[in-house]
């Protein structure tokens, strides 16, 4: 119920929300569990295993119970999520009702469903394993559930830049941020919270002779007029990564309905040259049998509660803890009017001051309340009584957030005066600490040492320090009260004390093993309230100290992070860059489908009216080439300028072949290999004078050879006067290709070209108007052809003036299809064929290797093993029934030998259908192929279920002579 | 002690108080038949397997952390046979074979769940290569099936079929493929070993190896010399380290591949996806939670962690594939130790020093290989003789060029990735 | 993760492509041997520890070696290749 005059809520916006379809009504700054708590509503979540009823048990973000879905998002933490009006809360894991659960029967069960119990069963019979139990089991298991539909909504990624990043905006980072902000550092003070403050919100305390929360907006006004100073609320800093980077998670408007055009969240990339971790503590809970009821709750979230939210968790509160905060909750209570039923304080002699009675030296040992707390039985120096009361806060201590320390592999170290860990120095390059995270608990020594450290790191002078509470933090360790019932330490994955010392006595001693065999710790809340607990309760069942027994490994993120944060932008298109030629809108417009190649997109084909399948266009296209004239962009390969006295000699070391002696004018075919020995990729290479060369690459490798001849410039060759720059961008380039290419050109070019002007391989300038290009006589279909290149500007103005001439001629645009048949008729390879584990030798070439010079991968490509006769051999196939077809992939038998690997001959990598030929064809590799023209063998494609037997022929099936090349 | 359903029960009626250690804490002996370093999944599978086919039981494995505390505990789970190359081919089918029968030989349920690998294709050129594969999959005896749209669209209706980056041309499907419980196949592993007298040996870190004219003799430990006539080595990322206390310099960079999980869902993912052209794949656990992952961060690295780009990259990728994972939200992330070959393939072969092997060089695939390892590897050790499925895992393919298993097709060669 | 390139200044790991140990700098000769070239393409020291490796900055097309901690992450020193003398 609410407290009149208490809390940091807007009692004048009051909000309407549902939770599980019932209307509630709470204010504008509550959050869910606030609210619900306001309106008596105390069960708001099953837990994992036994699906046993919960309530909150924190006021944080370390919320294990509390999870709740809404709208579509599920696993939310009801103690963040900040209430709007129409917010549609529903629970989770619980069918029909949150109210009655039938799978709540697994804790009647639950003695049989020890730590690891499903490792010593469901073995027999052995199919029931994925027949039965998995599935039982996995219908089980999770929490809230995804719809399944494609994600709606807008999410955003970011950088950020500063001097100091604050992490934290309790006392300690306020006073580090403006500490920093005064000594004139670019600061980004983040906090996970709405509003700065930090426990300061959550506590009846005074800062400077103000009410603490007070003393935080007024410090955090100074900050935020400041220009060197960005404030980020709702901004969750998840990691910490190498030099200086943080990953952090901005709530933008989840405290909003969704709507068009707001992120949800963004996802920031904090570079910052120094860190200051201010992220205080987490209280610890106390593990007693059934402890784990609804309303039974941390201390610190009772508080939180009571203060930050004007909320009493109950009617009637006890407390029960082992160091002086239980006593500042209950004085607290009683202040605010509320009855506490009685303070038990585990340590002996030290009685409560307020008006309940005081039990010291106590221990709860049952508790009663099925959906919400009813009695507790506390045993003490004087004998056991049973109190009614409807919320226990407890306190086991404070356990400091050393997380983000602890993400480049630091371990914290096991402080006995805190009876926790804290941070150890330097663990994060750049990172300092300051109060509670570094076990500094009062607000006095938080406000003093997050000025201090910054004073110090900067050089400058603390911001002056506030006066404030300075009572020492007072603790005996106190971790679990012994007796009849669970002592639960992991809320949402149902671990209790005795799994972990199962885990024990099965010699799972090591904290990871016990960590992986009872799930401690690996829950939503990653154990951040329960993993010192169950530690120390490890240590204690092997006989070992808790330092020696150690932690498990922090990792981020802190909180759970959506993938639609963290992936923002690669919905959809975003997940690439899209390349585009210069005649893209106008092969869209003939209809051509584009599809991806690489990066690019390219033509498939371009159907005419009259052509019902892609196969009629790609036949009535490769006709065209080889009888009249086709054109097709080819800007996507890879073009890379050489320059320099020493170009020449530079092309005889990256490529397997000479360059050297390539007269200006010409053109020449170029195999390079990678330094393994292997084929990188290949290409036509024209000199255009002396000193310049255009390397052209294949559309997939022009990254990669570009790196690699950079590679070479800079640091094998730095001898070489040689410059290198890509120029795929900046040259639209396209192929005019058949019998009437040159008449096609000719009606174009300024200066009309003819075989001694531009024989076969000949490369010269052209002009076509005011525009000045080049011209390659190069051919990839085996066709009398061209490639004319022109600056890209005028890309796709020259495209649609090609084409208008093909077209007059009876020719046109060809796709990527036609393009594919005509290179396999002429055996010329690709990628399927360069597909990486080939060597010069496999695909005939192996004799290009010059052996007058050294080159890139030569040393490697005479090892033995990489030109055995044995190795598969391009060759090309041809159906020995032209109907038939032949298909990639399939694997190649010699006729009559069963279909397996002991007899695997090979493998074919292209095929088509060719209406030159008027036969399926293929290029494929083969075992000692090349000795074997002539032969019949099977390929056989078992995933298809195609069998054809066909032709070993010579990989150029299609005027093997090549005299239309040179025609 | 033996585990079955009826032994839960009992135990539960009596308070579990029956349940003996999993594994002894023996001290280490002065001398063994066999010391194996690396109390892995690798090593364990070798221990146990040396036993159980070769009766070879006095044999120690030394663990420098605790046992299972490498690779096999920080894994992506997934279990599959379907490579494309001779040499792996073989290896992984009889490895999968053992996975299916895990359960039974080792009493122990490591939760091996057969929910099938969908890998998804973007080209036509893809799709051959897949199909490719797959042949070489039913050649080897083991299964698969080329998907077309429709047939992944009904394994999986929740992908972007329409408006992606990479459209989804069709899907190689492995049936027989899925994932396990990672951490249960390590206990499972070493309970077998410790029940047939093999000592796994804790917290036991080896610093130097004894080698006398041409032969391992023994090795020095935090815990004192030990002598042995066999030393394996079978320490993944750290394999560098380890050999070079024999003098050995490998073929092996160690880099860091992260993964990562959600918080536990409702079941909606029907088996393991792989998204090749984004580098992401993803399956769902028994417990709710997505386990996925990516490609290496692609830097040598110790530290078992990784840096956001990938991080990021791996989630953009979800992004392009299955955007109704959006609000799924990332629970934890950690990174391990990848033992790189130059050709993606691992290793598994005698030394120059006679007694001294080596099992190492898994990349990024190692989990799967748990059982098939240790078999091959236990058998070599045992007979002197390749195992004839993984017999093409020899360390002198890079010098000689004979049988590099590239299935990548990136290179034989450090770092083409 | 961040980088620096001598000529652009310190930049995010996502504008660098990383090659491995700088011993791709000493290339063997062509005619160098079996041994030398088995350990040029494939063995490595691997180390845990300091090393000096390769990468590459797409922005700018600069080859630089790296003195980088393969533990820890940290990076001591870069160095355009071109003026690396070893």
């Amino acid at each position: 119920m609410r407290i009149a005059g208490k809390g940091r809520i807007d009692r004048n916006k009051p909000v309407n929300f549902t939770f599980d379809g019932v209307s509630y009504q709470g204010f504008a700054g509550d959050t869910l569990a606030s609210a619900l708590l306001a309106n008596g509503v105390t069960l708001m979540g099953r837990s994992f295993k036994y699906h046993r009823p919960r309530g909150v048990l924190t006021a944080g973000s370390e919320e294990p119970n509390a999870l709740v879905t809404v709208a579509d998002d599920p696993n939310l933490r009801a103690t963040t999520v900040e209430i709007y009006n129409g917010l549609d809360a529903r629970s989770q894991n619980a069918w029909p009702s949150l109210k009655r659960d039938v799978m709540a029967v697994n804790d009647l069960i639950s003695p049989f469903l020890g730590a690891g119990f499903y490792y010593k069963t469901f073995m027999w019979p052995k199919a029931f394993w994925e027949a039965v139990y998995e599935p039982i089991i996995r219908r089980a298991a999770g929490l809230g559930a995804l719809t399944g539909k494609h994600n709606a909504d807008d999410y955003e990624k970011a950088f950020a830049f500063c001097d100091v990043l604050v992490i934290g905006a309790g006392p300690a980072g306020l006073m580090a941020a403006l500490t920093a902000a005064q000594a004139g550092a670019d600061v980004i003070l983040a906090d996970e919270n709405p509003m700065t403050g930090g426990r300061l919100l959550s506590e009846d305390e005074t800062v400077g002779g103000q009410p603490g929360a007070t003393w935080a907006a007024e410090v955090t006004a100074q900050l935020a007029a400041m220009k060197n100073v960005r404030i980020m609320t709702r901004t969750t800093v998840t990691g910490a990564y190498d030099q200086g980077t943080f990953g952090a998670l901005e709530r933008v408007s989840l405290h909003s309905p969704a709507r068009a055009g707001t992120p949800r969240e963004c996802f920031w990339r904090i570079v910052a040259k120094h860190s200051i971790l201010c992220a205080g503590a987490l209280e610890r809970p106390i593990a007693f049998p059934n402890n784990d009821r609804p309303g039974i709750m941390l201390a610190s979230a009772v508080r939180s509660y009571l203060h930050r939210y004007g909320v009493a968790p109950g009617k009637s509160v006890t407390v029960f803890g082992n160091n002086d905060d239980a006593h500042r909750t209950a004085r607290d209570l009683e202040a605010a009017g509320v009855n506490v039923a009685a303070v038990i304080d585990t340590r002996t002699g030290v009685t409560y001051d307020g008006n309940a009675p005081s039990f010291s030296g106590g221990r709860i040992v049952a508790t009663t309340g099925r959906h919400a707390l009813d009695s507790i039985t506390v045993e003490h120096a004087g004998g056991s009584r049973v109190i009614r009361t409807d919320c226990l806060a407890m306190s086991g201590g404070w356990n400091p957030s050393v997380h983000l320390t602890c993400h480049m592999n630091g371990r914290p170290k096991w402080s006995e005066k805190i009876a926790s860990f804290v941070p150890v120095a330097d663990a994060v390059p750049g990172m300092l600490t300051a109060g509670g995270c570094n076990g500094n608990f009062s607000t006095s020594a938080c406000l003093a040492e997050g000025a201090a450290v910054t004073a110090n790191l900067l050089g400058a002078a603390p911001a002056s320090t506030p006066d404030a509470d300075d009572t020492p933090y007072e603790i005996t360790p106190f971790w679990m009260v012994e007796g009849k019932g669970r002592k639960w330490l992991d809320f949402q994955n149902d671990v209790h004390v005795k799994d972990i010392k199962l885990a024990a006595q099965e010699n799972f001693r090591s904290v990871e093993h016990m960590k992986r065999y009872t799930t401690q710790g690996m829950a939503t809340d990653q154990g951040k309230s329960s993993n010192v607990a169950a530690l120390a309760i490890l240590a204690d069942a092997t006989g070992r100290g808790i330092p020696e027994t150690g932690t498990t490994t922090f990792r981020p993120p802190y909180v759970p992070v959506s993938i639609a944060a963290m992936g923002a932008g690669g919905q959809g298109h975003g997940f690439a860059p899209e390349r585009l030629t210069t005649s893209h809108a106008a092969s869209v417009a003939r209809g051509a489908p584009m599809i991806e190649a690489g990066l690019w997109y390219r033509p498939s084909y371009f159907p005419r009216p009259d052509e019902a399948t892609w196969l009629d266009s790609c036949n009535r296209e490769v006709e065209m080439v080889r009888h009249a004239v086709g054109i097709c962009d080819v800007s996507t390969l890879g073009k890379i300028d050489v320059q320099g006295p020493d170009a020449a000699a530079f092309l005889d070391f990256v490529y397997a072949n000479t360059f050297s002696t390539l007269k200006v004018g010409k053109v020449r075919y170029g195999l390079m290999l990678r330094e393994d020995g292997h084929v990188m990729d290949d290409g036509t290479t024209a000199r255009l004078a002396e000193t310049h060369f255009v390397m052209t690459t294949t559309t997939a490798a022009a990254g990669n050879v570009m790196k690699n001849l950079e590679f070479v410039r800079q640091a094998l060759r730095p001898d070489l006067d040689v410059q290198i720059v890509s120029v795929t961008e900046q040259w639209a380039q396209f192929a005019v290709a058949g019998p009437r290419s040159r008449d096609l050109l000719n009606t174009l070019l300024d200066a009309p070209v003819d075989d001694d002007a531009l024989p076969y391989m000949g490369c010269a300038p052209m002009q076509i108007g005011d525009v000045a290009g080049r011209i390659f006589r190069i051919s990839f279909s085996g066709e009398h052809a061209y490639e004319v290149a022109v600056p890209a500007r005028y890309g796709a103005s020259l495209f649609n003036l090609l084409n208008a001439q093909a077209e007059a001629m009876g020719g046109g645009a060809y796709g990527m299809e036609a393009l594919n048949v005509l290179r396999i008729e002429k055996g010329f390879i690709t990628h399927a064929e360069i597909h990486g584990r080939t060597t010069a030798f496999d695909i005939g070439m192996d004799r290009m290797i010059s052996r007058k010079k050294d080159c890139v991968g030569q040393a490697a490509a005479a090892r033995p093993g990489l030109m055995e006769e044995t190795r598969e051999q391009l060759v090309g196939l041809m159906a020995v029934e032209p109907a038939q077809e032949l298909t990639g992939g399939a694997h190649l038998f010699n006729d009559g030998d069963a279909p397996v690997r002991t007899n695997d001959q090979g493998y074919v990598t292209s095929v088509c259908w060719s209406p030159g030929l008027a036969s399926h064809i293929g290029l494929g590799f083969l075992k000692n192929g090349r000795a074997r023209h002539g032969e019949v063998i099977t390929q056989v494609d078992h995933v298809r279920g195609v069998t054809t037997r066909c032709k070993v022929c010579d990989p150029v099936m299609f005027d093997p002579e090549g005299g239309r090349l040179r025609g | 002690m033996g585990y079955s359903g009826f032994k839960v029960i009992k135990e539960g009626l009596f308070g579990q108080k029956g349940w003996k250690p999993v594994w002894r804490d023996p001290e280490p002996k002065s001398e063994y038949d066999v010391i194996i370093i690396g109390g892995g999944g690798h090593g364990l599978s070798t221990a146990y397997y040396l036993a159980k086919e070769h009766g070879i039981t006095n044999v120690a494995v030394l663990e420098k952390g605790y046992l299972g505390g490498g690779n096999v505990g920080r894994n992506t789970t997934i279990v599959r046979a379907n490579y494309m190359l001779p040499g792996n081919s073989e290896f992984y089918s009889h490895s999968l074979k053992l996975w299916e029968g895990m359960e039974q030989d080792l009493n122990y349920n490591t939760m091996m769940s057969q929910r099938g690998i969908m890998m998804l294709c973007h080209s036509d050129g893809q799709r051959d290569l897949f199909a490719r594969r797959g042949n070489a999959m039913i050649n080897q005896g083991d299964d698969a099936e080329l998907l077309d749209v429709e047939g992944v669209r009904r394994e999986a209706p929740f992908l972007d079929f329409n408006n992606t980056r990479f459209p989804i041309y069709g899907g190689l499907m492995h049936r027989r493929g899925g994932t396990a419980r990672h951490d249960a196949v390590a206990w499972g592993y070493a309970r077998g070993a410790d029940q047939r007298g093999v000592d796994l040996i804790q917290n036991c870190e080896v610093t130097g190896i004894d080698i006398a004219g041409g032969k391992v003799t023994g090795v020095q430990t935090t815990r004192g010399a030990i002598r042995a006539k066999k030393v394996a080595i079978v320490t993944a990322g750290r394999s560098g380290q380890v050999a070079a206390m024999a003098g050995l310099r490998l073929p092996i960079e160690s880099h860091v591949l992260q993964a990562f999980v959600s918080e536990g869902l409702k079941p909606i993912l029907p088996g393991v996806i792989s998204f090749g052209m984004g580098h992401f794949y993803i399956s769902q656990s028994d417990k709710g939670g997505l386990v996925f992952g990516g490609d290496l961060d692609f830097y040598s690295s110790y530290a078992a962690r990784g840096n956001l780009p990938m991080k990021e990259h791996v989630m953009e990728a979800a992004m392009t594939l299955m955007p109704m994972i959006g609000k799924a939200r990332v629970l934890r992330s950690w990174g391990g130790i990848m033992d790189m070959t130059p050709d993606g393939s691992p290793i598994i072969d005698k030394t120059d020093t006679e007694g001294l092997f080596i099992d190492c060089g898994w990349c990024y695939g190692g989990f799967k290989a748990v059982p098939g390892s240790g078999f091959s590897f236990a058998h070599l050790m045992a007979t002197g003789n390749h195992h004839e499925p993984a017999a093409q895992f020899r360390l002198d393919r890079f010098r000689t060029g004979r049988g590099l298993m590239d299935e990548e097709g990136t290179g034989s060669q450090h770092n083409l990735h | 993760m961040r980088i620096t390139c001598p000529h652009c200044g310190e930049r995010d790991r996502r504008e660098f492509t990383y090659q491995g140990d700088a011993l791709a700098l000493n290339r063997p000769a062509v005619d160098a041997g079996t041994a030398a070239w088995d350990d040029y393409l494939h063995n490595r020291d691997n180390p845990a520890g300091d090393t000096r490796d390769l990468w590459y900055h797409d922005p700018c097309g600069t080859w630089i070696a790296v003195d980088r901690n393969t533990v820890t992450h940290a990076i001591t020193g870069s160095t355009p290749v071109a003026k690396v003398t070893s």
